[in-house]
Formats: structure tokens, sequence, C-alpha cells
């Protein structure tokens, strides 16, 4: 785990921003930068840029700024000097390498995880800034290949992974065929008008990670829920185009997620582990289209999980035996204020539970979320030397096993387990309930 | 006293006040959603928790600075408030009067302001990430703040040049007052307001500590 390896590491690029930068000409780059910054704002980032008066406070909250020996470029306000700052000092006036560089700021550099905003005295939201740099690269063209695709697959499919409406259908049918050979009468209910509630996913789960929506149908079956998920366009809850700036598009997801709601005619919306997910359905999508809070009430798993239990719709047979630690994610920690909720769930469930320190809304980012992992291979190795301190933070628990009830931190935290050989193993919430649950397992001779 | 000290006086107290409104007129005009999510509550909480010194966890990481910089805000606005010979002016204009402090212990705190100031400055030196984000303007202000607070200091010890002394105390009092609204010092009047924002969204929707 030593630091040194930064120095050897060079910024990288790709060919979606390389192509996006050749294409560019001065007048376009000043016209879409003043137009941004100027038309698309108001007083809010206009107080935001002049409040700060470079205390430096806001350093000690960023990850990639405490991984990188305190190197002074990875602070959150030097992040908004090296992009905005500059922007608005010239006019927009900019160079491409400028460019190249406010990308991979706002693009690699940061995981809007919000926690600086928590260490700003004034509660600048340094995050929001670096989306507004995000906003620019998207208007100008020039945002990362791999994050540009899954936007793309958001425009035509509204799904992230290019999901076709019957291999969604074909992935749910398949799971509840499998999971009726073990449970009784389980059912995952496609389209079902007027239930209770409408359970949503994010496109990898039906992509590649299909054992989870057999977990939850598990859980609804064992809990007897009424429930179903949506069998057109409108059940992936994930929302990449919220994090490329792309918010046109963002509005379409968020439009299309919510109008799938309302013709199911469901009281609640009940999300996987997911927290970009529910930041996107709880907070930023409901803005976009002029709703102050979301038209219907988002529950995420971990609220979902903690009321079955304590309803005792679920009962715990045995208890999960192995060293855990729990890793709050930032969008339902800061987010959402569920860290408390998480906790009781692992007490529950399990015996054995050491926390990670700093922990709850202060838990380290896991590197990966707002958008970074989405980013892709091109960017992995700086990934896993810009989060050195979760390893570190990780190591110190010594335990087995990391809960993480967020598919980003999972992903983010699998490659730094695996980068600092750390073995650990990742579960979701979900995993731990399944384990020790009492389940209605079908016995054909009762 | 002469027209300037009013003049500036003005200039600050009505440059922040229409600071202010355009703000909350600009707010209203494009972003006026913003104001949904704002509570009374939630923003006092905020704010009240970070006027709790030492009570949020960034302030506790770097507790020499955020030290000497609690107690410089609360002197910048003690000192010149409570001194003497500020009370013998007013009081000479307008015949109002309130107690001042002792005359020895605000000499001594005086020195406190100076050296809090020589301290940022020695910061903005020597700690990389501040220095990273460092400008030239960080250091004008600095002087525009430490100037008359080093002339009162001369201009009571009456050491040299006690009228040229006096002058230079007046004019850099006034040039730091009208300068006030159009600078970053105007952060006295809009941190409260992004702090109640931001304190709005975590206490209000996002149902998480900000501090």
């Amino acid at each position: 785990m030593s630091g040194n390896e930064t120095i050897s590491i060079e910024k990288s690029t790709d060919d979606a921003v390389e192509n996006g930068l050749s294409r560019l000409t001065p007048q376009r780059v000043s016209h879409v930068i003043n137009q941004v910054l100027h038309q698309e704002t108001g007083a809010r980032f206009k107080a935001y840029v002049d409040t700060c008066m470079r205390c430096g406070l806001c350093s000690d909250a960023c990850s990639y700024f405490l991984s990188n020996d305190r190197d002074p470029s990875f602070s959150p306000a030097a992040k908004v000097k090296q992009t905005i700052w500059e922007m608005l000092a010239k006019k927009g006036k900019v160079s491409k390498d400028f460019l190249r560089r406010a990308v991979h700021i706002a693009h690699l550099e940061c995981n809007v995880c919000r926690r600086c905003s928590m260490y700003c005295p004034f509660g600048i939201d340094i995050a929001y800034m670096m989306l507004l740099v995000r906003r620019i690269c998207h208007k100008l063209e020039i945002t990362p290949q791999y994050i540009q695709d899954t936007v793309n697959s958001h425009s035509v499919t509204m799904n992230q992974m290019w999901v076709k409406e019957d291999e969604w259908i074909d992935t749910l049918q398949w799971q509840e065929e499998d999971g009726r050979e073990e449970f009784e009468d389980l059912r995952i209910p496609l389209d079902k008008q007027g239930v209770d509630i409408m359970y949503s996913v994010i496109a990898p789960e039906p992509k590649f990670q299909a054992g989870l929506i057999y977990q939850a149908a598990v859980i609804m079956h064992a809990a007897g829920m009424n429930w179903t998920m949506p069998a057109s366009p409108g059940w992936d809850n994930s929302n990449m185009a919220m994090f490329t700036g792309d918010n046109e598009i963002s509005g379409r997801i968020a439009r299309t997620f919510f109008e799938s709601a309302a013709r199911l005619n469901v009281k609640r919306i009940v999300m996987g582990e997911c927290g970009h997910a529910f930041r996107s359905t709880y907070d930023v999508g409901n803005r976009a289209l002029s709703w102050a809070m979301p038209p219907f009430e988002v529950v995420h798993a971990i609220e979902f999980y903690h009321e079955l239990l304590t309803a005792g719709r679920i009962s715990i047979k045995k208890k999960f035996t192995k060293r855990v630690t729990l890793h709050d994610p930032c969008n339902v920690s800061r987010g959402r204020g569920l860290h408390n909720m998480a906790r009781k769930i692992v007490n529950m469930t399990c015996s054995n539970f050491t926390e990670m320190t700093p922990n709850k809304e202060h838990n380290l980012c896991c590197g990966a979320g707002g958008g970074v992992v989405n980013c892709g291979p091109p960017y992995k190795k700086e990934r896993m030397v810009n989060n050195r301190v979760k390893a570190e933070q990780l190591a110190a628990t010594g335990a087995e096993v990391l809960i993480a009830p967020c598919h980003n931190c999972h992903s983010g935290l699998e490659d730094i387990i695996h980068h600092y050989k750390l073995n650990m193993e990742v579960k979701f919430l979900g995993d731990i309930l399944f384990e020790t649950m009492e389940k209605k397992i079908y016995r054909p001779e009762e | 006293m002469g027209p300037m000290v009013w003049i500036s006086a003005l200039i600050c107290i009505f440059g922040l006040l229409v600071k202010f409104i355009l703000i909350i007129k600009e707010v209203y005009e494009k972003e006026r959603y913003l104001l949904s999510y704002i509570t009374v509550r939630h923003s006092l909480r905020s704010i009240i928790a970070w006027l709790i010194p030492f009570y949020p966890r960034s302030t506790r990481m770097r507790p020499v600075y955020y030290g000497i910089s609690y107690l410089f805000h609360v002197l910048l606005f003690l000192l010149p408030v409570f001194l003497m010979s500020h009370i013998v002016l007013i009081n000479e204009s307008f015949n109002l009067s309130w107690p001042a402090m002792n005359d020895t212990a605000a000499d001594i705190l005086t020195i406190g302001v100076i050296f809090a100031l020589v301290f940022f400055v020695l910061r903005r030196r020597f700690i990389p990430d501040v220095r990273f984000l460092t400008s030239f303007m960080d250091y004008i202000l600095i002087l525009m703040v430490l100037l008359p607070f080093v002339t009162g200091f001369l201009a009571y010890h009456q050491v040299i040049l006690y009228k040229w002394i006096v002058i230079a105390h007046v004019l850099s009092g006034e040039v730091l007052l009208i300068v006030i609204p159009f600078s970053r010092f105007s952060h006295m009047i809009t941190a409260p307001l992004t702090r109640a924002y931001t304190g709005s969204e975590f206490g209000n929707i996002r149902h998480a500590r900000d501090w």
C-alpha cells in the first residue's frame, strides 16, 4: 500500500474524450461554458463561488486527497479551482488540454459523494459544481466512452445495459421457474396492477446478477408481500445520465420509471440495494420532473428489510457468525440517513459485527460511485491508487465479510479488495438476510 | 468624526443588504424550487452546529487553524465595537454609549488578531493544499484586515507619527468597510445562506447530519 505508485500513474484518457476534443472549436467551447455557467445556474452557484475562502478544510474530506498522500491537486476546492474558477476567469476561453484535465477531474477524481460539503464550514456543494463541469463536458461531447455508452443504452432501451424487453421478461421467468423448484408457490408477478409494491432493480441485475432477483423473490415470498415487477421499460431504476450531466435523458429515465409505477397503480416503490439509483429516484429524478419530493414513496432495500424484520414478517433462523463490517454508501447514508437502520439489520442478522471508522455520514467513499466505475477499464488502475485509504480502513477492521448495501460500492470495493489483497468477501445485506432467514421451503411430503 | 466614516459604514451595510436582496431575487427568478427545500428548523440546526466550537468533524481535524480562526472572527467584531476610544467617538456624535473593554485587554487581544492574521499568511505559504488554493487576492484580503489593527495598535501606543498613523487607521478601516460587500468578505452574509441551504438539504431531504 505505497503511495509512491501515484507518481508513475499517467492520467488516462479514452477515444471518446480524444475524438470529442478533436472536433471542438474555440467558439463552441466558450459558448457552451458560458451558457452552462451563466444561464443554467443562478444565485446559488454564484454564492458557492464567492463564498469559498480557500481555507482548505474540505481537503480532509476527500478520499482522493488522502489516498494520494495529500496531493493538493486532489483537494475538493482545488478541483473547483482547476475547472470552474478558471472557466469563469477566462470567460470560457479555455484550451483543449484544460478540457482534457477538466473531464478527468470531474469524471474520475470526484465521486460526487458530497462528503466535502460536510467538511466545508459554509456547506458549499462542490459535488454540484463537479456535476456542472460534467454537464459542460456532455454538451461538448467529451464524456468518457464507457459511461456515455450506458447513457446511450438508457436513451434507446430505458435501461443501462442494453437489456431487450424479451430478455428482461425471460430473465424474470427463468428466476421464477428456478425458485419454484425450491420454494412452494413462489411467484415473480409481472405487471400486476393495483398491488402494494413495485419492486425495481438496476439493469446489471438481469444482465449478470440474476441471482439477486431470485433472492429478492424469496424474501418477498417468505414475507408474503403483494408485489410486482414491470414487464415493460421503466423497470430499471438506475440513471447514468444523472452523472454525465445529460439532464434531458436523466429526466426521461425518471419519468418512464415513475410512469410505470403509476401505470401499475402501486402504493409504493421498493428498490434493490443500489445507492445511485436511490439518489436518482429519491432526490434527483423527481426534481427534473418538477416534483419537490418523489411522486411515489420510494423505499430503499435497507428500509424495506428493516421493516420486514421489525414487523416480524421474516424471522432469522440462525445468525451469520463470520466477522462482518459495514460500509455506509454515500447515497443512502449521507443521502438518506439510513445508516442506523442498516446497523440494526446487521445486528439482527449477524453475531460478530465490527464497525469501520470513520462511519455513518462520515464514511469514506468506495471510490466507484458517482459514475467513476462506469468510466470503465481505461481508468481502473488509477481508481485503485485513488482509494488506498479505503483499503486501509477495511484492513483495520479485520473482518472477513464486508457488507455493502449498494451496487456501485460493491464493484468498487471488490476491486479494492482484490488490488490490495485484503482477503474479504463483499456481500449485500440481502445476501446476509437470504442466508440467515427462515424460508418457506417446498416440502412435497407435507 | 468625518463624513467618510458614515459613508463607508453605509456602503457596507447597504451593500450587504442589496447583495442579500439580489441573491433572494435571483433565486426567486431562476431557481425558485430551491425554496421548497429550505426549512427554518434545519437551517438553524446546521448554522448552530457549525457555530459550536469543534463540534463539526472537519474542525477537529485541523484544531489549531480552526481554533485561531474561530477566535479571530469573534475578536474581529468584538474589538472595534467595545473599544473605549471608539465608544467615545460614538458618544460624541450620538450621545450613545455602552460598557467598554479594558484598554489593556483590548491591547493584548489586538496583538492576538495580528498574530492570527500572520498565522493565516504563514499557513497560506506553507500548508501545501492551502497554498495551492491561494491567489494573490487572498493576501490582499488579509492585508486589508491587518492594516486597521496594526495602525490601531500603533495609534494607541503613540509610538511614531501619531497623527499620520491615526489617519492611516481611519482610512484603512473605511476601505475595509467599503470593500466588504464587493469582495469575498461578503461571506458574512452568503455563508449563512449556503449553510442554511445545505443544512436543509441534509436535514429535510436526506435526513442526515451535515457536520
